[in-house]
Parts: structure tokens; sequence; C-alpha cells
């Protein structure tokens, strides 16, 4: 079934086939091309289920690698290399799910030279899928940076007013922090020889004297990409200006990259390092839990009220990430499923509302539950599952989150994990506020009064989130199962340096 | 336990999951095919799937009359991570089964209650479509409600703690487009679920604290090591029972967050019967008298459940003086029963509790019906007399105003006499239910502290009073509006469910009498310590006179003068003046609230997404960005493309290495 290829590169270039497709279409061809696109983002996803059917659960190590030489630079072997583990195969299952999702999003709303469009989000796509596969550090930079070309593109030429601005701010940001990490993969690879993650994991005595500036640098370019507060003002801008498949996107997977990053990289090859910045880094996402959540409050577009929470919840993320605890650390990567979940349903059931009325402003809506009940009963569901509650995805993963690392032996203190609660009730505030000012009380804008309900194409693009999200609030093991042991290892990896330094 | 060896034990234990999946079973009908059922079907599936979880539950008791410690049965696996692990289990024990019947049997009658109920509010308030979803939604808060009683952790009953505050959301909020400007019950819906969280902040710190000192959340391990960890580490007991006691306060309403539940008033009345004052706000009562082994061992701990309980109960009933809404005076009277029973279960008279837990539920039950009853039939009144009202000009009424009723006894008199039973139970005649049950606590009191007793003691009294009260301006006097003059008695389908609640507020004493101690038997194989109540005649003596005393001093103030007008000013307003004033207005807690937490929560976020983030953060980046920009401005003018500066520079260049040659 495989015609001899590899999965994982299956997975990760699948959707070129699409491109190829797309390129021989006229742009006139709108409808062709949207059914190229969504074809090809099915199989890829198909593909991915095929690649989570190998995929052994119960084992920490790394499976289906596939490590061929590619270039040699200045003498040093750079591999094409790839595995797939615990931390990655979710991540890869959530890309390939999002994509169709929001490629089905765009039906009505792209109609503006819609061939680029398809094109920049196929490649998108091979981007991301890429950076969770990537296990040699040149292979992971260069998609790594290869994602921001369609990204940066997707906002500023389908974006809204200021999408220049924020396009533009997207790319430098980023940007600016991934250079100190290109610059630190070089100088890795010129000591050690090697741009393997795997060679690098039994080479680490050779770069761990400097391995704080090691752990800055790369830190610095995920820290951006979560975005950790104080560097998230990209983000809002991003997303407000960005077309809503792209906030899909953009919130869904690309924020993930920056979590994922530190777990992949930071965590296993600069241990030491980790631990002793893990209590700055936990106050760092504390202090957005809380501040995301307080701006979300004052908002008053929607876009950019979910924008703001998920400075947020990311927060949640980077906490149980650098709490090092099994709870907190699985519970933070099944976290940034979750939000890649909601947040990405979020995104979609906003940028219905937007379509239909031209606007996001909050004060332009009010009562129309009772005019959209389909749409009022999806959005309750969403919203809840936002905050946290029992019986839906979001819990589970706070919850884990916070019972890890309230008992962090790397923090060392439950104030962290405790100061971090209080989210749970703010994050009620803003997102029932927003159920509020939208949903619920009379309808005071007439044109509110005609506002159509769901679609059977949009109730499509909802249907898989929403069942994900019972699925995992119901009942989470199975996806726990696949995460943990990866993670496990992991903390034992870091914890056994927690006990050389004490 | 597996399926297997839960059977083993009884057969009946097997069948502990339907108290669930019943009702999750109507709600899925309805979801799906009750548009084509009707009303009737709709009632009927939504009815049958809360009395199945009843029968089941008397099936689980009596099995547990036979095979007393009971079982647990494992359904399934929830999260295994690291040491971690939690399952999904059904805990058959006394305790839970006791919590499931008055779950399932008041909720069973508050369903056909609701089938008429809801056939007039949903045509009154002009949406008939949603009969459907209230019916859902009561099916949801059922199953919630079993989760959270039959757990065998805390965090499974977390689950359904906050699953029962996300049905209270909606249910608050059933009629979202009303109440004070559209927005009102939205409002109070968001206030209530914002305030619960405060709460289940406090119980999930108490969870985790839970997890590390104990290393599981099963409840029969914690309370097996509690002595051992409380020997160990005293601090950390009291901090999980305090933080719990946080919970508890959010749930069961008590002080400082009992802001929620008057407002909750705004959803329909069954709602208010049933999650607002039997059940949903007892899982606070519950969550303590479970976590009796952990209270046990620090008394402090217990001193400060039971004084937030005793002050609720006075603070509460002083209000509910003042309240001239027909709800809202329910609201705040159970505000103070439940101050009561968090009295009880904190000194560690967890039977005494769970008995008045019992009672309340019937007759606080009943007495909400009630007043919905009376709501429907001033409505009904309302609408015939509706022509000449509206002549002059607005519609000002409201139904649930008692000082537009009067005079209903003649009107109602069905609903009169079960409303009669009930207002006297709750105020603590004997030998009704609320005595024996409220007699126990305040026996359990004197015994404690003299402080507590006298406090309880002071809020029986105004109990009385304010029941008093209610019962004159409702149902005596004349007619003080054309809507009360029409008023007619409610349909069967709302008046049976009624007069079964009165027969159970009525006898429901006879559970623990003094002597036979039925409940106490009951329970004592679920509790860690279940010490016999006492009864003291000098003390049921004295809460009997305190109650009459309350009802007679409500007679001369409001009987043998009754009001004559509907604008009439109240007669206890002149001579308590400023007091009064400050009951009718709740003793502005909500507005200090507003003061001091709300208002500044909102600057404080309106200051970071503004002055911070917008001005210093994006500020600093923009800044950045400036400045480059500029410095590139500045440096563009050397690039202006003529040959002639470019060799001036050269030349400037030169003379600049030539003269630091030649300088060196």
């Amino acid at each position: 079934m495989n015609f001899g290829i590899h999965p994982l590169l299956l997975v990760t270039f699948s959707p070129l086939v699409g491109v190829l497709v797309i390129l021989f279409l006229k742009s006139q061809q709108k409808k062709a091309i949207r059914w190229t696109a969504l074809a090809t983002a099915l199989v890829t996803f198909a593909i991915s289920l095929w690649v989570l059917a190998q995929f052994q659960p119960g084992t920490a190590d790394m499976q289906l690698e596939l490590r061929v030489p590619w270039l040699r630079l200045d003498g040093l072997a750079i591999d094409f290399y790839m595995g797939v583990d615990g931390l990655s195969i979710l991540m890869v299952l959530l890309t390939a799910l999002l994509t169709p999702i929001a490629i089905l999003s765009t039906w009505s709303a792209v109609e503006d030279r819609v061939k680029g469009f398809m094109i920049f989000f196929l490649l998108l796509e091979v981007g991301m899928t890429g950076v969770f596969l990537a296990l040699d550090l040149v292979l992971f930079y260069v998609f790594w940076e290869f994602t921001l070309i369609p990204m940066y593109f997707l906002i500023g030429i389908w974006g809204g007013e200021r999408r220049i601005y924020a396009a533009v701010k997207f790319f430098l940001f980023t940007m600016a922090g991934s250079l100190l990490m290109l610059l630190a993969i070089l100088v890795i690879g010129f000591q050690t020889g090697t741009f393997a993650w795997s060679d690098l994991l039994a080479k680490r005595e050779l770069f761990a004297a400097a391995q704080t500036w090691f752990f800055l640098a790369f830190g610095l370019a995920f820290a951006i990409k979560v975005p950790m507060f104080p560097l998230h003002t990209w983000l809002p801008d991003a997303h407000v200006e960005a077309p809503t498949a792209g906030s899909v996107i953009l919130a869904g997977v690309l924020l993930k990259m920056g979590a994922y990053g530190f777990l992949r990289f930071n965590l296993p090859l600069f241990p030491e390092a980790t631990v002793k910045f893990a209590p700055y880094l936990a106050i760092l996402a504390i202090i957005g839990i809380i501040y995301g959540a307080a701006v979300s409050y004052a908002q008053k577009d929607m876009k950019k009220l979910v924008a703001y929470s998920s400075v947020s919840h990311l927060g949640f993320v980077v906490l149980g990430t650098f709490a090092l605890t099994t709870q907190s650390v699985s519970g933070s990567v099944l976290q940034m499923v979750n939000h890649g979940l909601s947040t990405g349903a979020l995104f979609l059931i906003v940028g219905m509302l937007y379509e239909r009325r031209h606007t996001r402003e909050m004060s332009a809506f009010g009562g129309v539950w009772k005019v959209v009940p389909v749409m009022g009963a999806l959005m309750l569901v969403v919203t809840l599952s936002s905050m946290g509650l029992p019986g839906l995805n979001g819990f589970v993963g706070e919850f884990t989150i916070l019972l890890g690392s309230f008992g962090s032996r790397v923090l060392g203190s439950p104030w962290f994990a405790g100061v971090a609660t209080l989210g749970v009730i703010l994050a009620a505030v803003y997102l029932l506020v927003m159920f509020e000012k939208v949903f619920l009380g009379p309808v005071k804008v007439e044109a509110n009064l005609a506002l159509k309900d769901l679609s059977v194409r949009e109730i499509f693009t909802l249907v898989p989130l929403l069942i994900l999200i019972f699925w995992i609030g119901l009942y989470p093991q199975p996806f726990f199962n696949l995460i943990n042991p990866s993670v496990e290892n992991l903390v034992s990896m870091v914890s056994s340096t927690l006990l050389a330094v004490h | 336990m597996s399926l297997n060896e839960i059977a083993s034990l009884h057969p009946f234990f097997q069948l502990a999951p339907l108290v669930v999946f019943l009702p999750v079973l109507g709600l899925l009908i309805n979801l799906l095919v009750g548009r084509r059922l009707g009303e009737k079907g709709i009632g009927a599936v939504a009815s049958l799937a809360t009395g199945g979880a009843f029968v089941v539950a008397v099936l689980l008791a009596v099995g547990l009359a036979q095979v007393s410690e009971g079982g647990t049965l494992t359904l399934a696996n929830w999260i295994t991570l690291g040491d971690l692990g939690v399952s999904w289990s059904f805990r058959i024990d006394t305790l839970s089964v006791l919590m499931m019947l008055v779950v399932s049997g008041v909720g069973t009658l508050i369903h056909i209650y609701s089938i008429g109920y809801m056939h007039s509010d949903v045509r009154h308030n002009e949406d008939p479509g949603r009969f459907r979803r209230f019916f859902v939604y009561l099916n949801l808060f059922i199953a919630f409600m079993m989760v959270l009683v039959s757990s065998d952790n805390f965090l499974m009953l977390f689950v359904g703690w906050e699953g029962v505050g996300l049905c209270s959301y909606l249910l608050i909020g059933f009629w979202f487009e009303k109440g004070a400007d559209g927005i009102g019950n939205a409002r109070a819906a968001k206030k209530a679920f914002v305030v619960n969280r405060i709460g289940d902040f406090g119980l999930l710190i108490a969870l985790f604290l839970l997890f590390y000192n104990f290393g599981t959340l099963n409840f029969a391990e914690i309370f097996e090591k509690a002595p051992a960890v409380a020997a160990a580490a005293p601090g950390a007991i009291m901090a999980i029972t305090l933080f719990m006691l946080l919970g508890v306060t959010g749930k069961s309403a008590q002080l400082p967050l009992f802001v929620w539940l008057p407002d909750a008033m705004a959803g329909p009345t069954p709602v208010s019967a049933l999650i607002h004052a039997a059940t949903m706000v007892t899982a606070g009562v519950y969550l303590v008298a479970r976590s009796q082994a952990l209270y046990f061992e620090v008394p402090a701990a217990q001193n400060v459940v039971m004084w937030v309980g005793a002050l609720t109960a006075l603070f509460a009933a002083t209000i509910a003086v003042g309240q001239n809404d027909i709800k809202k005076v329910l609201a705040y009277s159970t505000i103070s029963q439940l101050g009561f029973m968090v009295t009880a279960v904190g000194m560690g008279a967890t039977v005494a509790g769970m008995f008045h837990l019992t009672t309340h539920a019937f007759f606080k039950a009943l007495l909400f019906l009630g007043a919905g009853s009376v709501i429907l039939g001033v409505e009904h009144g309302h609408a015939h007399a509706h022509t000449k009202e509206m002549e002059h000009g607005h519609d000002s009424f409201d139904p649930q105003d008692m000082r537009q009723m009067g005079g209903l006894r003649k009107r109602m008199p069905l609903t009169f006499i079960v409303y009669l039973i009930g207002a006297l139970a709750l105020a603590g005649i004997a030998p009704l239910a609320g005595f024996f049950s409220k007699d126990e606590i305040l026996a359990a009191a004197n015994e404690k502290s003299v402080g507590v007793y006298v406090v309880l003691t002071a809020a029986a009294f105004l109990t009385a009073f304010y029941m008093g009260r209610q019962l004159l301006m409702v149902f005596f006097g004349k007619p003080r509006s054309g809507a009360s003059e029409k008023a007619a008695e409610s349909p069967l389908l709302v008046t049976l469910p009624l007069v079964i609640l009165a027969l159970l507020s009525f006898f429901g004493g006879a559970l623990n009498l003094p002597g036979s101690h039925l409940l106490e038997t009951w329970l004592e194989h679920s509790l860690a310590e279940a010490a016999p109540g006492e009864f003291v005649l000098t003390v049921a003596l004295i809460s009997l006179g305190i109650a009459l005393l309350g009802l007679l001093l409500a007679w001369l103030v409001y009987g043998r003068k009754p009001l004559f007008e509907k604008g009439q000013p109240d007669p206890l307003s002149r001579p308590l003046n400023g007091l009064f004033k400050a009951l009718e207005n709740k003793w502005w807690v909500d507005e200090l609230y507003h003061a001091v937490i709300v208002r500044p929560y909102q600057s404080i976020s309106q200051f970071s997404a503004g002055a911070v983030d917008q001005g210093v953060i994006d500020g600093l980046v923009n800044g950045m960005g400036s400045l480059v920009r500029s410095g590139a401005k500045a440096w563009r003018r050397f690039q202006n493309g003529y040959i002639r500066s470019y060799a001036l520079t050269i030349v400037f260049g030169v003379v600049l290495v030539i003269t630091y040659l030649v300088l060196r």
C-alpha cells in the first residue's frame, strides 16, 4: 500500500501532489481547485491514520525512523532524518485533521485568488508536518522556516485591513527568534560533528558546558512561537488579520510548534539548563495565563478575544512542560491537541458569524442563539470545552497539567500551580462574557434576525472537532497511552539530571 | 470490583451504572427524536428516565438492606498517568444511595410537575419549541448529579460537581432573552457559574493536596489513611478541609459565596425546586458528610465549617424577612437551611445533617413547586384581568410579587393546604418533618457550642417569622390585584406532585424519629463516626416555642391587619426603619462585591489590554521597528546614486585612514 515509499515521507509530502494538480488548473476553475485541495488534505489525513496504525503505543522509542544522507556541509553530514514518537504522533494527526477542516471552511469565505490560496495552504501543511517529524536539526530548521512563507502570504494577501502590518510583524518576530536558533544549531553541529537528534542525545556532554546559551537560543525561537508573555503581541494582530482558515491553522498547529520544540529539543538536549530555567519560564507561563485571561476579558472583537485566550491557554502548556512531571508533561501534550480542537472550532464559528455579518464586534450581535439554535448549541459546547468543563477535552488537559505542576520537584513549590489554577476562574469569565454578548439576551440588531443557521458544509467542518472534544473529555486514556511512554522517558531523563544537580 | 464480583455480593448492585445511564438515555431520545414525540411524549420520556433511576436506587437500597457494607463497581479506567490512577467507579453504600433516592425521587416528582408547568411557561414566554430543551437539561442534570453522588473518588465527584453547575447555568439562563433589560437571566446564569468556579478553584486545590498527601484520590484509601496522614502532616489536612470548604460555600451557597443563589431564581420554578433547593445545592453538605474522616482529624476546621454554616443560617434568614418576591424569600430560606445542614456536618452531627437534607428536599421542593403553582394561578388571573389593566398604559405586572397577591387561600385551596404544610414543616412545627430534623441539629449544637446554638435558634425564630409573613401575604387578607382576584387553581399534573411532597413533608420525620433512628442505623455503615443523635426534650420544647412565637409575631404584624393595597409600605419598615432597608437590599453584599472584586478586575483588565499590552509591550516592538526604519532612512542619504557623493565619501575615508596612520 505504501508504494515503496516510507510512510513518513508519504504523510509529509503527499500535499505536494495536490499542489502539482492545482498548478495545472486554471485560476477560474475555483470549484476544481477547492475539491482538489480538499481531496488532497483528506488523503493526507488518511495517510496519517495509516501512520497511526503502524505506530506502536507502549514504547518510548522513536518509530518508523527514516534516515538517509542528504547534504554535506563542510564535511558535516546533514541527514534527511525523520521519526515519530509519543510527542509528535498526535501533532501530526492534528495537523492532518485541521488542514482539511480549514480548507472546507474557505468554501465561501475565500473567493479571491483561490488557486494561490490552496497552493500556499497545502505547502503550509508540508512544512508543519515536517517540523513535527524532522529529527535532524538542519532539516527541522528548514521546515520551521518554510512554514513562515506560506503563512506570510496567507495573511498578507487574504487577510483583513491591516494585513500587511500583521504579516510583516508575524514574519519579523518569528524570523528574529529563529536566527539565533540557526546559529546555535550550527555551533552544536560543528562541536559534535552531527546534526542528528539521536546522536546529539548520546553526545550531550560535548556541548553541555555551553548549554545555557543553547537553551536560550532555541528557547527564544520557541517562546516567540508559543507565544509566551511578553513576546505575544504578534499573535493578536496575526489572528485578527488572518483569514479564518489561517487562524485555525495558526492557533491549531503553528503555535504548537513552539511548545513541541521545547519538548523535542530543549528538554532532552539541555536538561541542566532546563532545570535551571524551569521556574522562570513557569513564572512567565503563569503571567501569560492570568494576563492573557485579563486582556481577553477587555476585548470587544471576538477574534481578538480568542487570540488572547490562546496566550492564556498556551501558558498552561508551557507550565506543564517545565513542571517536568509525568502528569504535567503528558497533560501539556494533550492540551496542545485540545487547544487545537477547541480554539480551532472557536475561530471557525467566529468566522461563520463574520461571513454572515462582516463584523466581529461583539456589540453587533446579542441574542442570536434564538435565531441560529444549532450554531448556538455548538458554540456552547466549544466554549465549555475551552474553559475546561469536565466531560469535555479541555478539563483533562488542564487538570493533569495543574495536578502534575502542583507537586513538581523542579518548580519546588505548589504556588505555581495554585496561582495558575486561578486561570480556571478567569477563563470562565471571559468565555461566558463572549457567549453572553453574542448569543444570549434579546436580539437588538435588526440584521441579526435574518441570520442563517449553519449549512450542512459548516456542520461538517465542526463535527469532527466536536467528536474529538467529547471523546477526549469522556475517555482520554487511549490518547494518554500514545503520549505517555515517550513522556515518561523524557521526564526520567531530565529528572536524572535533577538528581545530579542536587 | 468488576461486574461479576459485585453481582456476587448482591445481584442488584450491578444495576448501579443505570442511575447515570437511564437519564442519559432519556436525554438522547429527546434530543434525537423529541421533536416528533410532542410535549406529552417528551415529558414522559424524561420522567420515565428519572423514574427509572429512582427504581434502580430503590433496588440498590433493597440490596443494601441485605448487604449493608455495599461495594464498588468499576466501570472504566478513566485516567492513568504515572502514579495517578482514576477510574470511573460507582460506590454503592448507604450514604450514596440515600442521595440517589433523594435526587431521583424528588427529581421524578419535579419532572412530572414540569410537564404541566412548562406547558404553560413556554406559552407564556412565547417559545413552545423550548419545551424539549428544558427536559433535555433536566435529564442531563440528573445524570451529572448521579455521577457526583455515586463516585468513589474525588475526581469523578468533581466531574459531577462541575457538570451540575453547567446544568444550573443552562437552566438559570433558560429564558436567556428575558429578565432585567432582556439580559438579566443570562447575567444571573453567568454569575452563578463564575461564583461557583471560585468555589471549584478551592475544591481543585483540595484535590491536588489530597493527591500529594495520600497518593490517591480514592475515597476508601484516603479515609483509611486519614489518621496516619493527619498525625504526620496536620497542616495538610487542615488545608485540604478548608479549601474543600471554599468549594462547599460555592455550591451550597454559604457565606461568602452565597450571592449567586438568589439570582438563580431567574430559572423556571421547577428548576429552583430541583436544583436550587432540593438537590444540587446540597452537594456541599454531601461532600463534607462524605469526607467526615478528614474533618474529624482537624477540630479547628470543623469549627470553621460549623460557624460558616451557623452565620449563614442567621444572615440569610434576616434577608428573607425583607423580600417581597415569593421565590426570593424561599431562596434566602434555602441558603439559611443549607446553613443548618453545614453546621450539622461541621459539628460532626452527620446524620442530623443528612436527615435535614432529606426532609428539606421534601418541604422546600414542595414550597417552590407550590410557589410555582401560585405563579401559574396568578399569571392565569392576570391573563383574564389583562384587558382592564392594560388600559393604564405599560404592563408592570410581576406574578412573583407577594404585594400583589393576597387572599389566594380561596382561589387556590389545594395549593394553599400543601403550601401551609410545607411552610409549617420549614418553620419547625411538630410533628412535621422539619421539626425533627432541625431539632436534631439544635440538640447537637446545644451540646457542642452554646454560641452556635443561640445563633441557630435565632435563625429558627426568623424562619418561622418570614414563613408566617409569606403565608399571610400570599394566601390571607384580600386580593391586592386583579390578577390574584382572578387566580385559578393549577391542573392535576401540577398539584399531584405537590400532594405527594406534602405527604412526605408531613411524615418525613419518621425517617429518624427519636427512639427508632432508622436513618442513623442506615447511615452508620457509610460514616466514619455516627454518634447517635439525642433527643433533648428541653431543646425540642424551646425550638417549638420559638417557632410558634415567630408565627405569632408574623400574625401580629401581617395577619391582624392584613395589607390592603399593593403599593402599601411593609408594616415592618417603620419600626425597623433603616434596618429594614438593609434587609430589603440584602445588606448590600452584591454592591460590595461589585465594588471590591468586579470593578477592580474590570479596571485591571482594561489597563492590561490598553496601557500595558498596546502601550508598553506593543509600543516597544513598534518602537524598535520605527527605530530601525528611521535609522535606515538616515543612512539612505548616503545611498543617493550620485557618483560624486560616493567619490566624496571615498576621499573622506581615505583622509581618515591616512590621518590615522600618520598620527599613530
